[in-house]
């Protein structure tokens, strides 16, 4: 009996690890989750003097897309990003970080646009009060301006199909 | 020659203290918050230095905000709730004392009693056995 006690100890830490180290630590939840998208005001990349606030998000159904002409792992996302775009699926925000004007408008000159609006935030203003970690990572806002999803990383066309596309669909009919 | 040598240099050091002694803003007491609030937060690009220590482009302007928090006023804990409310536990380096870290904070209090209770009787047992 004695003799099992190293070998329950031993299976008790191989299942602390084998749950602990199978998280992905890069995943970290979204603080906002449910709650209001935080008060901003920030000038549109193309439009200067068009300043954009939390208002913009009033009574439709938006996708916010953090990217930037630094992002390698935007220019994987952008086609799909293009595709929402052509179908008119959902109100696509881009929030353009810490980035420069003429980069970022070159670099969308070369790929398409397909944000509605840009928000220009390369003081990372608007990123820091909505916990972004990283480009590309994209929330979900539903009509009354509540974030209700983040997405880390590359929205591939599966996780558009599967995951955020069913959200969508179901903040539209609410 | 070798005293003019030293009263240069002395005058020099002199200067220089003079010198540091002026960049004494009164800003040097929201820098030194600001350092001491960036390292108890988590540079979420780099995930295991501290903002104060990372050059990611994330932990400059991190570091910018808190500076411009603490000169609005806040405290240093006002300073790192704010960014707690954004990033979640995570952007703390020390995690807090809570219902989920609690096996974290006390488990090697636990270990130790145990081991002291293991410690005790055995010796016990080796007293009574010889």
């Amino acid at each position: 009996m004695r003799a099992l006690l190293p070998l329950g100890i031993f299976l008790l830490i191989g299942l602390a690890f084998a749950v602990g180290l199978t998280k992905d630590p890069k995943l970290l939840p979204s603080e906002l989750l449910n709650r209001p998208v935080p008060d901003f005001a920030l000038t549109e990349l193309y439009d200067e003097t068009d300043i954009l606030t939390q208002d913009m998000f009033d009574g439709k159904v938006s996708l916010i897309n953090v990217f930037g002409s630094w992002c390698v792992a935007c220019n994987v996302e952008h086609p799909v990003l293009m595709d929402i775009a052509k179908r008119n699926e959902v109100n696509l925000i881009g929030i353009d970080w810490r980035d420069e004007r003429p980069k970022a408008k070159d670099w969308l000159a070369k790929r398409g646009n397909p944000y509605r609006k840009v928000i220009f935030d390369n003081e990372s203003v608007l990123a820091i009060k909505l916990g972004v970690s990283g480009a590309p990572e994209s929330f979900i806002i539903d009509k009354a301006g509540q974030v209700r999803y983040k997405h880390v990383g590359v929205i591939t066309p599966k996780i558009w199909r599967n995951t955020l596309r069913p959200i969508i669909k179901t903040l539209e009919a609410d | 020659m070798r005293q003019i040598t030293i009263g240069l240099i002395s005058l020099f050091m002199v200067l220089s203290f003079a010198l540091a002694a002026t960049a004494q803003t009164p800003n040097a007491e929201i820098e030194a918050r600001a350092k001491d609030v960036g390292r108890s937060l988590r540079c979420v690009v780099c995930q295991n230095q501290s903002i104060d220590e990372s050059d990611a482009p994330l932990a400059i302007d991190m570091r910018k905000l808190v500076r411009e928090r603490l000169k609005e006023g806040d405290s240093n804990a006002e300073v790192i709730a704010y960014m707690q409310e954004r990033y979640g536990d995570f952007v703390l380096l020390k995690p807090p004392v809570q219902s989920n870290t609690y096996l974290l904070w006390f488990t090697p209090f636990l270990l130790l009693l145990a081991g002291l209770i293991w410690f005790i009787k055995t010796s016990h047992k080796a007293e009574a056995d010889s």
